[in-house]
């Protein structure tokens, strides 16, 4: 059977609401967490093989680890729900569907790392899942789940919602962490890692929304179930946001052991009006493009990787045959420009060098050394810079001309 | 705010109460900057260099400080804007599914270019970055609401509902 661990209630009405949540098994898993010392469940985690999910993979339970033993003083658990990878759509239902599994996930989380506050960073444009979000923390309030000595536990937990105001950037964690400062959303050099001083200058853990939205399953059926669903490197299930050239666009839970091949002809229905399959960005807009033969990857974190891309945040974007990648290209650069926080000098240079070079191809204007040049300063800038904003830039920049060359060539005026 | 678009800070007990609570939120108030400029432009309209002042104040910041968050997000509006803000995403799902068709229609139905004001305050035109709801591709924000998949009915529609 298709295991649903985030999205099992999603088709129900009301699953925003406690009391849907309670009656689906809600809150059972806290209960479970509450009976074990932290560490115990920090250890639960790391067996369970839960890789975060917001881009980077990380594993969970290892980063929670970093948390200076024995430290005084106040630690934060932060929630990212800064959603903005083009192409990504997961956590927006997640917000809106099932927001206690979120809180639920929050509660057992700080109470592992042994935080009393936690904030969740919800991107500005999110009016609707933030209301809804709000909603569920004044019920979870309400109903003793979050405040003082939650289910007499002796456990406190405070949660702030916190809202951004429009920033790809915030999404990186310590650009993020600034952000929620009050700062411009400027990333931060690491070491020192959030873990060991991030918010406020104390210990920290940024975790995606749908990372920890599994906390809550892996408490309830066992770290082992949970790892049992994935692959040897990485457990559970994931959200693959499925957009772009498909019949049935939307979010998809699938193991994460799936092909791309199955989540998009299987799962998304394949192409609509018969058309034929150019290329796929299977992970986010960062994520380095494959062509239509190279769809038969499976989709956890370390087999994309070995297909030389990365699965990112799971946003996958579909390109039917009709596509023009070099306007692919100039879109996603445009982008990139758009959003460079503007601290590091190969990122800012760059980003809105290689869009007017890409812009003026795509204009019939380029000159015959630009693509050579964009690989050029593309490659030059890749991990020189403060955070990894730059390098996700670089996966399309090169990946686009790359594997499309003939087609860049084409629109380049021979001298 | 006393006069509401006049651009002019001066919250009112009500608004300085929020503002205290929302300082209080965090170990360090500063971090309430956001909401609270978000507060500000929710009462006036949009963030004026007097503005900025004013709620620097509040923070106890140099209005230098405040300029720099203000500038940095898309979200904080230096000037008045319509009654209605439409961010219409041009991102690559958006540009895949036409995009550029759903900005001409708008541009041409509301008779001003992206970043532009119709005469009459009614709407700002923008272009945005991805809003993440590329399965409704492709999509815009309409004040607080998303919609999509556009067309030029469906934008014709939601034109109709906006005053
Ligand atoms: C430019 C950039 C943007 C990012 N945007 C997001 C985002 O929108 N949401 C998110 O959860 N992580 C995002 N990340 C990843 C975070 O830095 C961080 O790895 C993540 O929030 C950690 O949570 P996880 O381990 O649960 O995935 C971004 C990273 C970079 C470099």
């Amino acid at each position: 059977m298709r295991e649903r661990l985030l999205t099992g209630n999603f088709h129900l009405p009301q699953s925003h609401t406690l009391r849907v949540y309670r009656e689906t098994g809600g809150y059972a898993g806290l209960e479970k967490a509450f009976a074990l010392p932290p560490a115990a469940i920090t250890e639960e985690v790391k067996k369970s093989n839960l890789r975060g999910l917001g881009g980077a993979g990380f594993p969970t339970g290892i980063k929670w680890g970093f948390i200076p033993k024995g430290h005084q003083g106040p630690i934060y658990l932060v929630i990212n729900a800064d959603e903005g990878e083009p192409g990504t759509f997961k956590d927006r239902y997640l917000l809106e569907k099932d927001p206690h599994s979120l809180i639920e996930g929050m509660i057992i989380s700080a109470y592992a790392i042994g935080a009393h506050v936690a904030f969740i960073y919800v991107r500005g444009e999110y009016v609707r899942p933030w209301r809804i979000l709000r909603q569920a923390v004044e019920e979870a309030y309400a109903a003793g789940f979050l405040g003082r000595n939650i289910l007499g536990s002796g456990f406190d937990l405070d949660v702030v919602i916190h809202r951004g105001a429009g920033a790809y950037i915030c999404g990186e964690e310590t650009g993020l962490i600034s952000s929620l400062e009050g700062k411009k959303g400027w990333p931060k050099l690491k070491p020192p890692f959030p873990a060991v001083r991030g918010a406020f200058g104390a210990p920290t853990i940024v975790n995606n929304v749908e990372t920890i939205c599994h906390v809550p399953h892996i408490m309830r059926r066992g770290a082992e179930w949970f790892a049992g669903l994935g692959t040897n490197t990485q457990g559970g299930t994931r959200m693959y946001s499925v957009s772009g050239h498909v019949v049935r666009p939307g979010v998809y839970e699938l193991p994460v052991s799936v092909t791309l091949r199955t989540l998009i002809y299987e799962h998304a229905g394949g192409l609509p009006n018969g058309r034929g399959l150019k290329a796929v960005v299977p992970g986010g807009s960062s994520a380095a493009i494959l062509r239509a033969g190279e769809i038969d990857v499976t989709m956890d974190v370390d087999g994309l990787k070995n297909a030389g891309t990365m699965a990112g945040s799971a946003g996958v974007i579909v390109m039917d045959d009709t596509v023009s990648i070099p306007e692919a290209l100039m879109v996603v650069a445009r982008f990139y420009a758009h959003e460079s926080c503007g601290q590091c000098t190969p990122c800012r240079e760059s980003t809105g060098w290689i869009f007017k070079m890409a812009k003026r191809i795509v204009e019939g204007k380029g000159r015959k050394e630009d693509l050579d040049t964009i690989l050029d300063v593309a490659r030059r800038g890749a991990g020189t810079t403060i955070c990894a904003f730059y390098d996700g830039a670089v996966g399309p920049y090169i990946s686009y001309i790359e594997k499309f060359r003939e087609e860049f060539e084409a629109l380049i005026p021979r001298a | 705010m006393s006069v509401a678009g006049a651009g002019t800070a001066e919250l009112t007990p009500e608004q300085l109460a929020e503002v205290r609570r929302l300082q209080g939120l965090y170990p360090d108030k500063r971090a309430a900057l956001l909401p609270v400029l978000q507060l500000a432009q929710d009462a006036c309209g949009y963030i004026s260099l007097e503005t900025e002042a004013y709620v620097a104040r509040l923070f106890d910041l140099s209005p230098a400080h405040v300029h720099e968050v203000v500038t940095f997000y898309t979200l904080f509006f230096r000037e008045p804007k319509g009654r209605h803000v439409i961010s219409v995403c041009h991102n690559l799902t958006c540009h895949l599914l036409g995009a550029e068709d759903a900005i001409a229609h708008l541009k041409a139905r509301l008779g001003v270019e992206v970043g532009g004001t119709t005469k009459d305050g009614r709407v700002t035109l923008l272009s945005v970055e991805c809003l993440c709801a590329c399965e409704m591709a492709p999509m815009m924000q309409v004040d607080d609401r998303y919609e999509g998949p556009l067309t030029p009915e469906t934008i014709d529609r939601i034109l109709e509902g906006l005053q």
